[in-house]
């Protein structure tokens, strides 16, 4: 169950187990209760896309315990699903946990009849009891596990109980030989089986699925069986056989559709399950539940997009004003630190490096930390207690005229955290086209490590009072400027017919505190060890490009002028001449001088352009570069120095409204970009968003440089 | 004369057609119980309701409209499903 109880890979025995059930039913939540484990858990369908496997061992057995996305039935309905699929027809596995709702168990169970075709040793976890028994429900796994012949363990993947017993069990009936659950459906399909599985013994069939499973999966026109049937010599008198059995049980079922005739046989079976095992308390069954109670306010088709638009204004809010308080104290550390630590380094190039660049690139990342942690929590509450899919359902109506679908909500979200995962959960989309379009606007939504750079302007140029709001505009602004760009393109490279929209809402929860606090804290600290690692690295890089190479007739020049210098005051200035004119004939003087002509137009000096070339490699990277680039250029004598006052007094507003305007909207980081190809499915779609956000960025840029000018900013 | 027994005639058939009367998911009234009777769409949209549970003969309650009814959310068994005008309007149904 635990690390300790390790035990010698060879003697062990192996047993890998796949995790399959519906979306949101606490599959990776039950991983991460039997080992160690934090898988990402969210209450919205879709928070898992893509497989991850997890080993731990208990007794003396190894397991590998893979989690596989939700799925709701084998229809290879969107990407994640067909991971799912492909890895349950394919892969090699031991053993199934069939992890489902026990608060829904009917609608769970459908998916439970398709797996029992599958011919693969099976465990039924009937997660959420905790849940089950708050709302009255009671569920009798001995009786279930007799009714269906699949052992069936009530577990809590929250409270941790049941989790050993479950895991028990799977060890049981590993050991044992394979055993056939019962699925039975009614007379006339029963009736057309028995008649496939009587020939296929007549001709000696032989396969590892037993015969009646390949005589539904044929029944039921499963790609793969008939595949393999097809060039069996008996296929000739087996086709006619199964045209006669489908007509037979579409009659019967009034459809002309064989898997809408299966899905009543199905859900006819588990009905009948269901009536056997669940009984629900009587005064629980007509109440309204809390859940409709909360949803007849958050959704109501007045005040919900007004209440969703306040919740998030609350949270910019938050993120500046409480998170101002700290920054205070870590401005005044580093500030404090970088004095300390420069007084005991006596070579004047080494103290440079560790004070102008090393603390006060670093520092300048480290500073808004508080911020990131409140946009986190925020991120987190959002996406653990059900108000995502509700907000994805009051947006899909105002989404649907840009051209785009309700659900590219939930990656649309994340990336305001990390483009990253933003970019993975776009797979929860079904069509191609939809994908691709919110792949391409997934970067308007500004990530995490453009916060610090907003923060720091809007904190620069608006008073504290009305600064959060500035920050909320702008997130905003991004958003909508998404939606626009989401229309072109929907309107020029992606046209196509719109896909529908039918989305699970879940039931409200309330998030562990753990849970929160966990997946803040491991995301803050990721930001941390970013910020010592390869932010830390790159200050360096740009310390050294910017102070290299020495001009030693630069230097006898002022060193000549300094020293003629009359006054004090005329002293500072030369020295303040001196270090900028020497910055800009550094190298990145050089290459800040190479493409400022390109930034001109746009208000941007040199600094600002560098920063922004930087910024390509992470976005954090901007006010570290910043933050080198102007303490450098600053007499470093003062003591009191700050990236905001240097900011206010070298950059006029009109530019800081175009440098903004460029961070909302140009590339994405280089690992972003990287997953992007990768999702998107090739390089020209990396060329395609390079050409698409630089061409975006520069225009609104201009426009925003100009227009800020005439109104005579 | 006539014309009233026509008109009460007319009533009673028009009360009589509406027992039972066929209509769209999309139309119904918030709070409204109906029954399904057919799914008039396309494959895969059929299955992805299907799998959700909207087959023919389920029972669904409307439970919310999204400003200007562009989406509605439906009750099928213990599930909330939130559906779009345009797939609820090939949703045909009746009252229960
Ligand atoms: N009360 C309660 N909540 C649970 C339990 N297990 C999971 N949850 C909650 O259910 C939600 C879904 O959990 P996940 O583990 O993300 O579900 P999943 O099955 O992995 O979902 P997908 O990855 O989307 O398929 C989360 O909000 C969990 O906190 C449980 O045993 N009891
Ligand atoms: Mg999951």
């Amino acid at each position: 169950m635990n690390e300790e109880t390790k035990v010698c890979p060879i003697i062990a025995n192996h047993i890998k187990v796949a995790l399959v059930g519906q979306p949101n039913v606490g599959k990776s939540m039950l991983i991460n209760s039997v080992s160690n484990a934090h898988l990402h858990v969210g209450n919205f369908s879709g928070v898992t896309v893509d497989k991850t496997e997890v080993l731990f061992d208990y007794k003396h057995y190894h397991f590998t315990v893979v989690d596989l996305p939700g799925t709701y039935a084998f229809t290879d309905y969107t990407i994640e699903e067909r991971v799912t699929r492909d890895y349950l027809c394919a892969e090699d596995y031991d053993i199934i946990i069939n992890v489902v709702d026990s608060t829904n168990l009917e609608k769970n169970l459908q998916l439970t009849a398709e797996l029992f075709t599958m011919s693969k040793k099976m465990v039924i976890a009937l997660n959420m009891s905790d849940e089950a028994d708050k709302e009255g429900i009671e569920i009798n796994a001995e009786y279930m596990s007799e009714l269906l012949n699949v052992s069936c363990v009530k577990v809590s993947a929250a409270q941790k109980t049941g989790i050993e017993a479950l895991i028990n069990s799977v060890i049981e009936v590993h050991e044992k030989p394979k055993v056939e659950p019962k699925l039975v459906f009614s007379e006339p399909v029963e009736e057309e089986i028995q008649k496939i599985v009587a020939y296929l013994k007549k001709h000696k069939y032989e396969a590892k699925n037993s015969s009646r499973n390949i005589a539904i999966n044929l029944l039921k026109e499963n790609r793969k069986t008939y595949e393999k049937l097809h060039d069996d010599p008996i296929w000739i008198e087996l086709q006619p056989l199964l045209i006669e059995a489908s007509k037979h049980i579409e009659l019967h079922h009034d459809t002309d559709d064989i898997k809408e005739a299966f899905a009543e046989e199905y859900a006819a079976f588990n009905r009948g399950i269901v009536a056997e095992v669940v009984k629900v308390k009587k005064q629980e069954q007509e109440k309204k539940t809390l859940t409709e109670k909360i949803d007849s306010v958050l959704i109501h088709p007045l005040y919900g997009i007004p209440i969703f638009l306040f919740l998030m204004w609350g949270l910019f809010q938050l993120t500046f004003v409480l998170g101002a308080v700290p920054m205070e104290w870590i401005d005044g550390f580093f500030g404090w630190f970088g004095d300390a630590i420069g007084a005991t380094i006596a070579n004047e190039d080494i103290r440079s490096l560790v004070v102008d660049g090393l603390i006060a690139g670093v520092g300048a990342v480290v500073l808004f930390t508080p911020n990131i942690i409140i946009l986190f929590i925020g991120i987190a509450l959002l996406e653990s207690t059900g108000y995502m899919s509700r907000v994805a359902f009051l947006l899909d109506g105002f989404f649907h005229k840009f051209g785009l679908h309700g659900q590219s909500f939930i990656p649309l979200v994340t990336g305001f955290g990390c483009s990253i995962p933003a970019y993975m959960s776009a797979r929860i989309l079904k069509n191609d086209r939809d994908r691709l379009l919110t792949l391409f606007i997934i970067s308007f939504m500004s990530c995490g490590a453009r916060l610090p750079v907003y923060v720091l302007f809007a904190g620069a140029f608006f008073s504290e009072a009305i600064a959060g709001n500035v920050l909320f505009a702008i997130y905003i602004t991004g958003a909508i400027l998404g939606l626009i760009a989401a229309k072109v393109l929907k309107m020029t490279a992606f046209k196509g017919v719109d896909e529908p929209f039918v989305m699970e809402m879940p039931k409200y929860r309330l998030p562990s505190f753990k849970l929160v606090w966990h997946t803040v804290v491991s995301k803050t600290l990721m930001y941390l060890k970013k910020a010592g690692t390869f932010i830390a690295g790159a200050t360096i890089l740009i310390w050294f490009l910017s102070n290299y190479p020495h001009n030693a007739e630069l230097e006898k020049k002022y060193d000549v002028k300094i020293e003629q210098a009359q006054t004090a005051d005329e002293k500072v200035k030369l020295t303040n001449e001196f270090a900028s004119k020497n910055l800009e004939q550094s190298y990145l003087g050089r290459i800040g001088a190479f493409s400022e002509p390109l930034f001109r137009p746009l208000g941007l000096d040199w600094k600002m352009a560098v920063a922004l070339e930087t910024g390509l490699a992470a976005k954090e990277v901007i006010v570290s570069t910043l933050g080198v680039l102007y303490a450098l250029g600053e007499n470093v004598d003062e003591t009191t120095y700050s990236l905001k006052d240097a900011i206010i007094k070298n950059i006029s507003f009109a530019s800081a409204v175009a440098f903004i305007v460029i961070i909302m909207v140009y590339l994405p980081c280089f690992a972003a970009s990287v997953v992007f190809t990768r999702e998107a499915g090739g390089i020209k779609y990396f060329f395609y968003l390079l050409a698409f956000t630089s061409i975006t960025a520069y225009v609104l840029a201009f426009l925003a440089y100009h227009i800020t000018l005439l109104l005579g900013y | 004369m006539t014309g009233i027994v026509y008109s009460l005639w007319l009533i009673i058939i028009f009360k009589k057609d509406k027992v039972n009367i066929m209509k769209k998911l999309i139309d119904c009234e918030k709070g409204e119980k109906v029954k399904v009777l057919k799914l008039a769409t396309n494959y895969d949209l059929k299955q992805r309701l299907i799998s959700f549970g909207i087959m023919k003969d389920a029972q669904l309650q409307v439970l919310e409209h999204a400003p200007r009814k562009k989406t509605i959310e439906v009750k099928v068994g213990k599930m909330r499903i939130a559906l779009r005008a345009e797939e609820a309007e090939l949703i045909e149904v009746e009252e229960i």
